[in-house]
Protein backbone atom coordinates (compact mmCIF):
# COMPACT_ATOMS: atom_id res chain seq x y z
CA UNK A 1 0.00 0.00 0.00
CA UNK A 2 2.96 2.32 1.19
CA UNK A 3 4.25 1.98 -2.19
CA UNK A 4 1.05 2.06 -4.37
CA UNK A 5 0.44 5.56 -2.88
CA UNK A 6 4.43 6.31 -3.45
CA UNK A 7 3.79 5.77 -7.24
CA UNK A 8 0.35 7.89 -7.05
CA UNK A 9 2.05 10.75 -5.19
CA UNK A 10 4.97 10.77 -7.57
CA UNK A 11 2.06 10.83 -10.81
CA UNK A 12 -0.02 12.64 -9.23
CA UNK A 13 3.35 15.48 -9.42
CA UNK A 14 4.49 14.40 -12.59
CA UNK A 15 0.90 15.27 -13.50
CA UNK A 16 0.71 18.47 -11.91
CA UNK A 17 3.31 19.71 -13.81
CA UNK A 18 1.99 18.53 -17.61
CA UNK A 19 -1.17 20.46 -16.40
CA UNK A 20 1.14 22.60 -15.65
CA UNK A 21 2.14 23.15 -19.26
CA UNK A 22 -1.24 22.04 -20.53
CA UNK A 23 -2.53 25.06 -19.48
CA UNK A 24 -0.38 26.95 -21.74
CA UNK A 25 -1.41 25.25 -24.71
CA UNK A 26 -4.81 24.91 -24.15
CA UNK A 27 -5.21 28.66 -23.22
CA UNK A 28 -3.35 29.63 -26.37
CA UNK A 29 -4.98 27.22 -28.07
CA UNK A 30 -8.34 27.99 -27.38
CA UNK A 31 -7.61 32.16 -28.17
CA UNK A 32 -5.19 32.13 -31.03
CA UNK A 33 -6.59 28.97 -32.55
CA UNK A 34 -2.67 27.54 -32.82
CA UNK A 35 -0.48 25.17 -31.77
CA UNK A 36 2.09 26.69 -29.83
CA UNK A 37 4.73 24.02 -30.36
CA UNK A 38 7.80 26.17 -29.03
CA UNK A 39 6.14 25.97 -25.67
CA UNK A 40 7.58 23.16 -24.13
CA UNK A 41 11.21 24.66 -24.98
CA UNK A 42 9.81 27.69 -23.13
CA UNK A 43 9.71 25.60 -19.80
CA UNK A 44 13.59 24.76 -20.36
CA UNK A 45 15.03 28.53 -20.71
CA UNK A 46 12.74 29.19 -17.95
CA UNK A 47 14.58 25.86 -15.78
CA UNK A 48 17.87 27.52 -17.46
CA UNK A 49 17.55 31.14 -16.17
CA UNK A 50 16.72 29.60 -12.34
CA UNK A 51 19.46 27.54 -12.92
CA UNK A 52 22.10 30.38 -13.79
CA UNK A 53 20.35 32.48 -11.27
CA UNK A 54 21.04 30.63 -8.47
CA UNK A 55 24.51 28.79 -9.42
CA UNK A 56 26.21 31.62 -11.31
CA UNK A 57 24.52 34.52 -9.43
CA UNK A 58 23.93 33.07 -6.40
CA UNK A 59 20.58 34.76 -6.11
CA UNK A 60 18.27 32.86 -3.66
CA UNK A 61 15.83 30.32 -4.83
CA UNK A 62 12.77 32.03 -4.46
CA UNK A 63 14.19 35.37 -6.32
CA UNK A 64 15.11 32.78 -9.50
CA UNK A 65 12.09 32.15 -10.08
CA UNK A 66 10.63 35.52 -10.26
CA UNK A 67 13.40 36.32 -12.73
CA UNK A 68 12.63 32.84 -14.71
CA UNK A 69 9.10 34.05 -14.58
CA UNK A 70 10.14 37.75 -16.07
CA UNK A 71 11.91 36.71 -18.64
CA UNK A 72 9.49 33.65 -19.86
CA UNK A 73 6.71 36.01 -19.94
CA UNK A 74 9.10 38.38 -22.43
CA UNK A 75 9.88 35.70 -24.26
CA UNK A 76 6.44 34.53 -24.87
CA UNK A 77 5.50 37.53 -25.74
CA UNK A 78 8.49 38.09 -28.09
CA UNK A 79 7.93 34.97 -29.72
CA UNK A 80 4.19 35.60 -30.43
CA UNK A 81 5.25 39.20 -32.05
CA UNK A 82 7.79 38.58 -34.09
CA UNK A 83 7.02 35.11 -35.44
CA UNK A 84 3.55 34.54 -34.97
CA UNK A 85 1.33 37.97 -35.40
CA UNK A 86 2.84 38.36 -39.00
CA UNK A 87 1.22 35.07 -39.66
CA UNK A 88 -2.04 35.86 -38.34
CA UNK A 89 -3.58 36.13 -41.59
CA UNK A 90 -2.00 33.13 -42.83
CA UNK A 91 -3.28 29.52 -43.08
CA UNK A 92 -2.77 27.41 -39.66
CA UNK A 93 -0.26 25.55 -41.53
CA UNK A 94 1.62 27.80 -41.47
CA UNK A 95 1.66 28.96 -37.80
CA UNK A 96 2.68 25.72 -37.35
CA UNK A 97 5.22 24.89 -38.75
CA UNK A 98 6.47 28.55 -37.67
CA UNK A 99 6.08 27.41 -34.00
CA UNK A 100 7.79 24.08 -34.74
CA UNK A 101 10.85 26.53 -36.20
CA UNK A 102 10.64 28.42 -33.00
CA UNK A 103 11.03 25.44 -30.76
CA UNK A 104 14.21 24.44 -32.86
CA UNK A 105 15.76 27.94 -32.89
CA UNK A 106 15.50 27.61 -28.93
CA UNK A 107 16.64 24.50 -28.59
CA UNK A 108 19.61 25.57 -30.62
CA UNK A 109 20.20 29.25 -28.86
CA UNK A 110 20.06 27.19 -25.60
CA UNK A 111 22.57 24.79 -26.88
CA UNK A 112 24.73 27.82 -27.93
CA UNK A 113 24.44 29.46 -25.33
CA UNK A 114 24.45 26.92 -22.25
CA UNK A 115 26.36 23.98 -23.77
CA UNK A 116 24.90 20.57 -24.63
CA UNK A 117 26.54 19.39 -21.71
CA UNK A 118 23.33 18.53 -19.11
CA UNK A 119 23.86 20.56 -16.27
CA UNK A 120 22.82 19.56 -12.91
CA UNK A 121 19.60 21.36 -11.48
CA UNK A 122 19.57 21.88 -7.47
CA UNK A 123 16.13 21.45 -6.60
CA UNK A 124 15.20 25.00 -5.33
CA UNK A 125 12.74 23.16 -2.95
CA UNK A 126 13.95 21.74 0.04
CA UNK A 127 12.38 21.64 3.46
CA UNK A 128 11.39 19.10 5.65
CA UNK A 129 8.16 17.18 5.06
CA UNK A 130 5.65 16.65 7.39
CA UNK A 131 6.08 13.12 9.07
CA UNK A 132 2.49 11.71 8.16
CA UNK A 133 3.45 12.11 4.84
CA UNK A 134 7.26 11.55 5.22
CA UNK A 135 6.40 7.99 5.87
CA UNK A 136 5.22 7.39 2.00
CA UNK A 137 7.84 9.44 0.71
CA UNK A 138 6.62 12.23 0.05
CA UNK A 139 8.98 14.78 -0.98
CA UNK A 140 8.88 18.64 -0.71
CA UNK A 141 8.90 18.86 -4.25
CA UNK A 142 6.02 16.78 -5.25
CA UNK A 143 3.83 18.33 -2.80
CA UNK A 144 4.72 21.93 -3.94
CA UNK A 145 4.14 21.22 -7.24
CA UNK A 146 0.35 19.49 -6.45
CA UNK A 147 -0.33 22.46 -4.38
CA UNK A 148 1.62 25.13 -6.96
CA UNK A 149 -0.54 22.93 -9.77
CA UNK A 150 -4.24 23.96 -7.88
CA UNK A 151 -3.27 27.15 -7.26
CA UNK A 152 -2.97 28.35 -10.81
CA UNK A 153 -5.76 26.61 -11.81
CA UNK A 154 -7.97 28.00 -9.42
CA UNK A 155 -6.72 31.44 -9.85
CA UNK A 156 -6.85 30.69 -14.09
CA UNK A 157 -10.85 29.92 -13.59
CA UNK A 158 -11.24 33.14 -11.64
CA UNK A 159 -9.28 35.04 -14.12
CA UNK A 160 -11.13 33.80 -17.25
CA UNK A 161 -14.42 33.86 -15.72
CA UNK A 162 -15.01 37.11 -13.60
CA UNK A 163 -12.08 39.39 -14.91
CA UNK A 164 -11.96 41.87 -17.68
CA UNK A 165 -9.22 40.97 -19.42
CA UNK A 166 -10.22 36.97 -19.06
CA UNK A 167 -13.96 38.10 -20.30
CA UNK A 168 -11.72 39.54 -23.15
CA UNK A 169 -9.60 36.00 -24.05
CA UNK A 170 -13.20 34.55 -23.99
CA UNK A 171 -14.49 36.61 -26.99
CA UNK A 172 -12.08 36.30 -28.79
CA UNK A 173 -11.29 32.40 -28.29
CA UNK A 174 -15.43 32.33 -29.66
CA UNK A 175 -15.33 35.05 -32.26
CA UNK A 176 -12.16 37.54 -32.83
CA UNK A 177 -13.81 39.79 -35.59
CA UNK A 178 -17.00 40.23 -33.13
CA UNK A 179 -14.51 40.83 -30.28
CA UNK A 180 -12.79 43.53 -32.26
CA UNK A 181 -15.78 45.25 -33.38
CA UNK A 182 -17.09 45.35 -29.35
CA UNK A 183 -13.65 47.57 -28.96
CA UNK A 184 -11.30 44.33 -28.28
CA UNK A 185 -8.04 44.83 -28.74
CA UNK A 186 -7.56 41.42 -30.16
CA UNK A 187 -3.62 41.76 -30.34
CA UNK A 188 -3.57 42.55 -27.07
CA UNK A 189 -5.70 40.19 -25.74
CA UNK A 190 -3.40 37.13 -27.61
CA UNK A 191 -0.12 38.56 -26.15
CA UNK A 192 -1.63 38.78 -22.99
CA UNK A 193 -2.62 34.93 -23.52
CA UNK A 194 0.79 33.69 -24.47
CA UNK A 195 2.48 36.13 -21.75
CA UNK A 196 0.29 34.17 -18.96
CA UNK A 197 1.51 30.79 -20.65
CA UNK A 198 4.80 31.43 -20.76
CA UNK A 199 4.77 32.45 -17.16
CA UNK A 200 2.97 29.13 -15.96
CA UNK A 201 5.62 27.82 -18.26
CA UNK A 202 8.85 29.18 -16.25
CA UNK A 203 7.06 27.97 -13.02
CA UNK A 204 6.36 24.68 -14.71
CA UNK A 205 10.21 24.43 -15.42
CA UNK A 206 11.58 25.46 -11.88
CA UNK A 207 9.20 22.77 -11.02
CA UNK A 208 9.56 20.02 -13.14
CA UNK A 209 13.92 20.62 -12.68
CA UNK A 210 13.86 20.62 -9.45
CA UNK A 211 12.25 16.84 -9.36
CA UNK A 212 14.30 15.09 -11.93
CA UNK A 213 17.32 17.48 -12.22
CA UNK A 214 19.22 16.86 -15.85
CA UNK A 215 19.00 20.48 -17.20
CA UNK A 216 19.90 20.48 -21.07
CA UNK A 217 18.38 22.14 -24.21
CA UNK A 218 16.50 19.23 -25.02
CA UNK A 219 14.94 18.75 -21.37
CA UNK A 220 11.22 20.99 -22.26
CA UNK A 221 10.57 18.59 -25.84
CA UNK A 222 9.53 15.54 -23.78
CA UNK A 223 7.08 17.24 -21.63
CA UNK A 224 6.42 19.67 -23.97
CA UNK A 225 4.61 16.73 -25.96
CA UNK A 226 3.08 14.66 -23.00
CA UNK A 227 1.37 18.23 -21.89
CA UNK A 228 0.22 18.71 -25.27
CA UNK A 229 -1.37 14.82 -25.18
CA UNK A 230 -2.54 16.08 -21.87
CA UNK A 231 -4.53 18.96 -23.16
CA UNK A 232 -6.34 16.93 -25.89
CA UNK A 233 -6.82 14.25 -23.62
CA UNK A 234 -8.41 16.64 -21.18
CA UNK A 235 -10.03 18.72 -24.06
CA UNK A 236 -7.65 21.21 -25.68
CA UNK A 237 -9.10 24.95 -25.26
CA UNK A 238 -11.09 24.03 -21.86
CA UNK A 239 -9.01 25.06 -18.23
CA UNK A 240 -10.23 22.04 -16.35
CA UNK A 241 -9.56 19.66 -19.40
CA UNK A 242 -6.07 20.75 -19.30
CA UNK A 243 -5.57 20.09 -15.39
CA UNK A 244 -7.32 16.63 -15.49
CA UNK A 245 -5.43 15.83 -18.53
CA UNK A 246 -2.61 16.15 -17.34
CA UNK A 247 -2.83 14.99 -13.83
CA UNK A 248 -4.79 11.54 -15.05
CA UNK A 249 -2.11 11.18 -18.16
CA UNK A 250 0.90 11.56 -14.81
CA UNK A 251 -1.11 8.82 -12.91
CA UNK A 252 -1.28 6.54 -16.40
CA UNK A 253 2.57 7.02 -16.80
CA UNK A 254 3.42 6.43 -12.83
CA UNK A 255 1.50 3.41 -12.83
CA UNK A 256 2.38 1.84 -15.99
CA UNK A 257 6.00 2.73 -15.04
CA UNK A 258 5.67 0.75 -11.30
CA UNK A 259 3.44 -2.22 -12.65
CA UNK A 260 3.81 -2.73 -15.94
CA UNK A 261 7.12 -1.39 -17.95
CA UNK A 262 9.71 1.37 -17.83
CA UNK A 263 10.16 1.58 -21.54
CA UNK A 264 6.99 0.56 -22.43
CA UNK A 265 5.47 3.95 -20.24
CA UNK A 266 5.50 5.93 -23.26
CA UNK A 267 3.60 3.70 -25.54
CA UNK A 268 1.09 3.22 -22.81
CA UNK A 269 0.30 6.83 -22.10
CA UNK A 270 -0.66 7.35 -26.13
CA UNK A 271 -2.05 4.54 -26.60
CA UNK A 272 -4.59 5.43 -23.47
CA UNK A 273 -4.73 9.11 -25.61
CA UNK A 274 -5.86 6.81 -28.80
CA UNK A 275 -8.70 5.18 -27.36
CA UNK A 276 -10.27 7.87 -25.54
CA UNK A 277 -10.21 10.31 -28.53
CA UNK A 278 -11.39 7.28 -30.26
CA UNK A 279 -14.41 7.09 -27.80
CA UNK A 280 -14.27 10.83 -27.47
CA UNK A 281 -13.03 12.93 -30.61
CA UNK A 282 -13.02 16.51 -28.26
CA UNK A 283 -11.74 14.99 -25.33
CA UNK A 284 -12.75 14.32 -21.61
CA UNK A 285 -14.23 17.79 -20.77
CA UNK A 286 -14.40 19.29 -24.32
CA UNK A 287 -16.89 19.90 -26.28
CA UNK A 288 -17.91 18.11 -29.47
CA UNK A 289 -20.14 20.90 -31.49
CA UNK A 290 -21.41 19.85 -34.49
CA UNK A 291 -21.66 22.08 -37.42
CA UNK A 292 -24.97 23.35 -38.41
CA UNK A 293 -25.57 23.07 -41.99
CA UNK B 1 -35.70 70.06 -43.14
CA UNK B 2 -32.86 72.84 -44.51
CA UNK B 3 -29.05 72.81 -45.77
CA UNK B 4 -26.70 71.02 -43.78
CA UNK B 5 -23.58 73.89 -42.86
CA UNK B 6 -20.36 72.32 -43.25
CA UNK B 7 -17.59 73.35 -41.33
CA UNK B 8 -14.68 75.28 -42.65
CA UNK B 9 -11.96 73.10 -44.45
CA UNK B 10 -14.30 70.15 -44.21
CA UNK B 11 -15.33 68.94 -47.96
CA UNK B 12 -18.94 69.07 -49.09
CA UNK B 13 -19.86 65.80 -50.19
CA UNK B 14 -20.61 65.36 -54.15
CA UNK B 15 -23.49 64.49 -54.97
CA UNK B 16 -24.46 66.38 -52.10
CA UNK B 17 -27.93 66.02 -50.58
CA UNK B 18 -26.66 66.53 -47.11
CA UNK B 19 -29.68 67.01 -45.61
CA UNK B 20 -30.00 66.29 -41.78
CA UNK B 21 -33.31 66.53 -39.34
CA UNK B 22 -33.61 69.91 -38.03
CA UNK B 23 -32.90 69.64 -34.74
CA UNK B 24 -29.08 68.22 -35.93
CA UNK B 25 -28.64 71.33 -38.48
CA UNK B 26 -25.92 72.51 -35.79
CA UNK B 27 -24.29 69.50 -34.36
CA UNK B 28 -21.46 67.88 -36.03
CA UNK B 29 -23.07 64.88 -38.12
CA UNK B 30 -22.58 61.55 -36.48
CA UNK B 31 -20.98 59.94 -39.96
CA UNK B 32 -20.09 62.29 -43.51
CA UNK B 33 -18.59 59.54 -45.89
CA UNK B 34 -17.35 60.93 -48.98
CA UNK B 35 -15.90 59.41 -51.77
CA UNK B 36 -16.15 56.36 -50.00
CA UNK B 37 -14.92 53.23 -51.95
CA UNK B 38 -13.82 50.04 -52.32
CA UNK B 39 -12.49 47.52 -55.29
CA UNK B 40 -12.09 44.01 -54.69
CA UNK B 41 -9.54 43.47 -57.46
CA UNK B 42 -11.50 45.00 -60.71
CA UNK B 43 -14.18 45.02 -59.00
CA UNK B 44 -15.83 47.84 -57.39
CA UNK B 45 -17.95 46.83 -54.49
CA UNK B 46 -18.89 50.34 -53.62
CA UNK B 47 -17.94 53.16 -55.64
CA UNK B 48 -18.40 56.89 -54.65
CA UNK B 49 -20.48 56.50 -51.64
CA UNK B 50 -21.14 59.77 -50.18
CA UNK B 51 -23.51 59.82 -47.18
CA UNK B 52 -24.24 62.59 -44.24
CA UNK B 53 -26.51 61.39 -40.98
CA UNK B 54 -27.29 63.91 -38.35
CA UNK B 55 -26.09 63.80 -34.78
CA UNK B 56 -29.50 62.06 -33.46
CA UNK B 57 -30.83 60.65 -37.44
CA UNK B 58 -32.47 57.26 -37.88
CA UNK B 59 -31.14 56.41 -41.51
CA UNK B 60 -31.57 53.47 -43.81
CA UNK B 61 -29.48 51.93 -46.05
CA UNK B 62 -31.68 49.57 -48.48
CA UNK B 63 -30.89 48.43 -52.17
CA UNK B 64 -30.89 45.36 -53.52
CA UNK B 65 -29.23 41.74 -52.84
CA UNK B 66 -25.52 42.49 -53.46
CA UNK B 67 -25.92 45.79 -53.37
CA UNK B 68 -22.65 46.48 -50.98
CA UNK B 69 -25.31 46.94 -48.35
CA UNK B 70 -23.33 45.34 -45.93
CA UNK B 71 -19.54 45.98 -47.55
CA UNK B 72 -20.24 49.95 -46.66
CA UNK B 73 -20.77 48.57 -42.75
CA UNK B 74 -17.73 46.86 -42.65
CA UNK B 75 -15.77 49.79 -44.43
CA UNK B 76 -17.58 51.55 -41.72
CA UNK B 77 -16.03 49.65 -39.09
CA UNK B 78 -12.85 49.05 -41.03
CA UNK B 79 -13.13 45.43 -40.99
CA UNK B 80 -12.23 46.57 -45.16
CA UNK B 81 -9.52 49.74 -45.69
CA UNK B 82 -11.05 51.72 -48.27
CA UNK B 83 -9.35 51.98 -50.95
CA UNK B 84 -11.10 55.73 -51.63
CA UNK B 85 -12.01 58.29 -49.88
CA UNK B 86 -12.42 59.50 -46.24
CA UNK B 87 -14.93 58.59 -43.03
CA UNK B 88 -15.36 61.19 -40.79
CA UNK B 89 -16.74 60.12 -37.78
CA UNK B 90 -18.31 62.94 -35.58
CA UNK B 91 -16.18 65.01 -37.64
CA UNK B 92 -12.50 62.94 -36.76
CA UNK B 93 -11.14 60.78 -39.84
CA UNK B 94 -11.10 56.98 -39.05
CA UNK B 95 -8.60 56.84 -41.62
CA UNK B 96 -5.72 54.54 -40.33
CA UNK B 97 -7.56 53.24 -37.37
CA UNK B 98 -8.11 49.09 -36.40
CA UNK B 99 -11.15 47.93 -36.22
CA UNK B 100 -11.53 48.00 -32.47
CA UNK B 101 -9.79 51.56 -32.62
CA UNK B 102 -13.07 53.10 -34.63
CA UNK B 103 -15.35 51.42 -31.98
CA UNK B 104 -13.83 53.16 -29.39
CA UNK B 105 -14.07 56.30 -31.52
CA UNK B 106 -17.98 55.66 -31.11
CA UNK B 107 -19.18 52.99 -33.44
CA UNK B 108 -20.99 49.70 -32.78
CA UNK B 109 -22.58 47.28 -34.98
CA UNK B 110 -24.64 44.06 -35.25
CA UNK B 111 -24.56 41.69 -37.61
CA UNK B 112 -26.52 40.16 -40.44
CA UNK B 113 -26.29 36.68 -38.91
CA UNK B 114 -25.97 36.61 -34.99
CA UNK B 115 -22.77 36.70 -33.71
CA UNK B 116 -22.75 36.47 -29.97
CA UNK B 117 -20.17 34.46 -27.49
CA UNK B 118 -22.42 31.82 -27.53
CA UNK B 119 -21.44 30.19 -24.58
CA UNK B 120 -21.09 32.92 -22.57
CA UNK B 121 -23.74 34.14 -20.32
CA UNK B 122 -25.79 37.26 -21.19
CA UNK B 123 -24.46 39.50 -18.69
CA UNK B 124 -20.65 38.32 -19.53
CA UNK B 125 -21.74 39.68 -23.25
CA UNK B 126 -22.73 42.87 -22.43
CA UNK B 127 -19.90 43.29 -20.52
CA UNK B 128 -17.65 42.54 -23.03
CA UNK B 129 -19.31 45.16 -24.73
CA UNK B 130 -18.33 47.21 -21.35
CA UNK B 131 -14.66 46.21 -21.68
CA UNK B 132 -13.24 49.39 -22.84
CA UNK B 133 -15.22 51.42 -20.04
CA UNK B 134 -13.90 49.28 -17.16
CA UNK B 135 -11.26 51.53 -15.68
CA UNK B 136 -9.71 49.12 -13.39
CA UNK B 137 -6.04 47.56 -14.69
CA UNK B 138 -4.97 44.01 -14.52
CA UNK B 139 -3.45 44.36 -11.34
CA UNK B 140 -6.38 45.81 -9.04
CA UNK B 141 -8.36 42.58 -10.87
CA UNK B 142 -6.13 40.22 -9.81
CA UNK B 143 -5.33 41.27 -6.25
CA UNK B 144 -8.92 42.07 -6.10
CA UNK B 145 -8.85 45.80 -4.44
CA UNK B 146 -11.49 47.82 -3.63
CA UNK B 147 -11.07 49.21 -6.86
CA UNK B 148 -11.75 46.08 -8.64
CA UNK B 149 -14.77 45.28 -6.59
CA UNK B 150 -16.50 48.98 -7.30
CA UNK B 151 -15.76 48.68 -11.41
CA UNK B 152 -17.30 45.40 -11.19
CA UNK B 153 -20.76 46.59 -9.24
CA UNK B 154 -20.57 49.24 -11.68
CA UNK B 155 -20.35 46.95 -14.85
CA UNK B 156 -23.22 44.98 -13.62
CA UNK B 157 -25.77 47.85 -12.41
CA UNK B 158 -24.73 49.21 -16.08
CA UNK B 159 -25.20 45.80 -17.96
CA UNK B 160 -28.58 44.81 -16.50
CA UNK B 161 -29.70 48.58 -17.22
CA UNK B 162 -28.88 48.12 -20.80
CA UNK B 163 -30.58 44.85 -20.74
CA UNK B 164 -33.83 46.40 -19.38
CA UNK B 165 -34.18 48.26 -22.59
CA UNK B 166 -35.81 45.04 -24.15
CA UNK B 167 -37.04 43.85 -20.70
CA UNK B 168 -33.70 41.24 -20.59
CA UNK B 169 -32.82 41.27 -17.16
CA UNK B 170 -34.15 37.91 -15.77
CA UNK B 171 -31.84 35.85 -18.42
CA UNK B 172 -28.92 37.81 -17.55
CA UNK B 173 -27.61 34.56 -16.38
CA UNK B 174 -28.47 32.57 -19.24
CA UNK B 175 -26.40 31.02 -21.80
CA UNK B 176 -26.39 34.00 -24.76
CA UNK B 177 -26.60 30.87 -27.53
CA UNK B 178 -30.01 28.83 -25.34
CA UNK B 179 -31.56 32.33 -25.97
CA UNK B 180 -34.67 32.15 -28.86
CA UNK B 181 -33.72 33.88 -31.70
CA UNK B 182 -35.68 37.00 -31.61
CA UNK B 183 -33.91 37.35 -28.02
CA UNK B 184 -30.77 36.66 -29.65
CA UNK B 185 -31.05 39.74 -32.15
CA UNK B 186 -32.26 42.33 -29.16
CA UNK B 187 -28.93 40.80 -27.25
CA UNK B 188 -26.25 41.96 -30.13
CA UNK B 189 -28.05 45.35 -30.01
CA UNK B 190 -27.68 45.68 -26.13
CA UNK B 191 -23.87 44.33 -26.42
CA UNK B 192 -23.40 46.82 -29.10
CA UNK B 193 -25.14 49.87 -27.32
CA UNK B 194 -22.55 48.76 -24.12
CA UNK B 195 -19.84 49.91 -26.33
CA UNK B 196 -21.24 53.66 -25.94
CA UNK B 197 -21.31 54.40 -29.22
CA UNK B 198 -22.37 57.59 -31.24
CA UNK B 199 -23.25 54.99 -34.48
CA UNK B 200 -25.45 52.36 -33.72
CA UNK B 201 -25.15 50.25 -36.97
CA UNK B 202 -27.50 47.27 -37.12
CA UNK B 203 -27.46 44.88 -39.82
CA UNK B 204 -31.03 43.74 -40.71
CA UNK B 205 -32.16 44.24 -37.33
CA UNK B 206 -35.68 42.85 -38.32
CA UNK B 207 -34.83 39.99 -40.43
CA UNK B 208 -36.32 36.59 -39.47
CA UNK B 209 -38.96 38.56 -37.09
CA UNK B 210 -42.52 38.25 -37.45
CA UNK B 211 -44.82 41.27 -37.86
CA UNK B 212 -44.94 42.10 -34.15
CA UNK B 213 -41.90 41.59 -33.32
CA UNK B 214 -40.84 44.09 -35.86
CA UNK B 215 -43.44 46.66 -34.39
CA UNK B 216 -41.98 46.01 -31.16
CA UNK B 217 -38.65 46.46 -32.38
CA UNK B 218 -39.39 49.76 -34.35
CA UNK B 219 -40.39 51.18 -31.10
CA UNK B 220 -37.33 50.15 -29.46
CA UNK B 221 -35.10 51.65 -32.16
CA UNK B 222 -36.74 54.71 -32.00
CA UNK B 223 -36.85 54.51 -28.12
CA UNK B 224 -32.56 53.84 -27.83
CA UNK B 225 -32.26 57.14 -30.26
CA UNK B 226 -34.37 58.85 -27.81
CA UNK B 227 -32.87 57.88 -24.87
CA UNK B 228 -29.11 57.90 -25.97
CA UNK B 229 -29.10 60.57 -28.25
CA UNK B 230 -27.27 58.50 -30.71
CA UNK B 231 -27.20 57.88 -34.51
CA UNK B 232 -28.88 54.94 -35.82
CA UNK B 233 -27.95 53.63 -39.10
CA UNK B 234 -29.90 50.26 -40.66
CA UNK B 235 -29.49 48.07 -43.34
CA UNK B 236 -33.09 46.44 -43.80
CA UNK B 237 -35.22 44.27 -45.92
CA UNK B 238 -38.64 44.87 -44.07
CA UNK B 239 -40.03 48.17 -46.57
CA UNK B 240 -42.74 49.00 -43.53
CA UNK B 241 -39.70 49.30 -40.65
CA UNK B 242 -37.69 51.57 -42.99
CA UNK B 243 -40.54 53.70 -44.08
CA UNK B 244 -41.92 53.80 -40.58
CA UNK B 245 -38.92 55.19 -38.44
CA UNK B 246 -35.94 56.22 -41.13
CA UNK B 247 -35.45 59.97 -41.41
CA UNK B 248 -32.79 59.72 -44.34
CA UNK B 249 -33.11 56.41 -46.68
CA UNK B 250 -30.06 56.07 -49.03
CA UNK B 251 -30.15 53.24 -51.79
CA UNK B 252 -27.64 51.10 -53.14
CA UNK B 253 -27.68 49.24 -56.16
CA UNK B 254 -24.18 47.32 -57.92
CA UNK B 255 -22.17 49.68 -54.95
CA UNK B 256 -23.41 53.16 -56.07
CA UNK B 257 -26.21 55.33 -54.59
CA UNK B 258 -29.27 55.87 -56.86
CA UNK B 259 -30.64 57.92 -54.70
CA UNK B 260 -31.59 59.60 -51.40
CA UNK B 261 -34.27 61.13 -49.69
CA UNK B 262 -36.85 61.18 -47.36
CA UNK B 263 -39.20 58.15 -47.31
CA UNK B 264 -41.71 59.41 -50.14
CA UNK B 265 -39.24 60.93 -52.07
CA UNK B 266 -37.66 57.33 -52.54
CA UNK B 267 -41.37 55.55 -52.85
CA UNK B 268 -41.57 57.49 -55.43
CA UNK B 269 -38.41 57.31 -57.41
CA UNK B 270 -38.41 55.73 -60.51
CA UNK B 271 -34.86 54.45 -60.42
CA UNK B 272 -35.47 53.19 -57.09
CA UNK B 273 -38.33 51.28 -58.49
CA UNK B 274 -36.44 50.66 -61.53
CA UNK B 275 -33.39 48.37 -59.44
CA UNK B 276 -35.90 46.72 -57.59
CA UNK B 277 -38.63 45.39 -59.82
CA UNK B 278 -36.45 46.31 -63.49
CA UNK B 279 -37.77 48.53 -66.10
CA UNK B 280 -41.05 49.55 -66.53
CA UNK B 281 -42.19 48.27 -70.27
CA UNK B 282 -42.40 50.70 -72.95
CA UNK B 283 -46.02 51.02 -73.91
Amino acid sequence: MTVFIQYLVNGLSMGSVYAIIALGYTMVYGIAKMLNFAHGDVIMVGAYVSFCATSYLGLPGWLSVVLSVVVCTVLGVLVEGLAYRPLRAAGPLAVLITAIGVSYFLQNAAQLLWGATPKNFTSLVRFPVPPFLAQFNVSAVSLVTILACILIMVVLMWFTSKSKMGKAMRACSEDKAAAQLMGINVNRTISMTFAIGSALAAIAGVLLCSYSPVLQPTTGAMPGIKAFTAAVFGGIGSIPGAFVGGVLLGIIEAMAQAYISTSLANSIVFAVLIVVLLVKPAGLLGKYVPEKV
Amino acid sequence: MSKFEFEKGKMVPYPSRAIVPDRDVNETPALECIHLGIEFGGLKAVDDFNLTIGKTEIAGLIGPNGAGKTTVFNLLTKVYQPTNGTILLNGQDTSGKTVSQVNRMGIARTFQNIRLFSSMTVEDNVKVGLHNQEKYTGLEGVLRLPSYWKHEKQAHERAMELLSIFDMEKHANDQAGSLPYGAQRRLEIVRALATNPSLLLLDEPAAGMNPSETAELMENIVKIRDTFGIAIMLIEHDMSLVMNICEGICVLSFGKVIAKGTAEEIQNNETVIEAYLGKKKEA
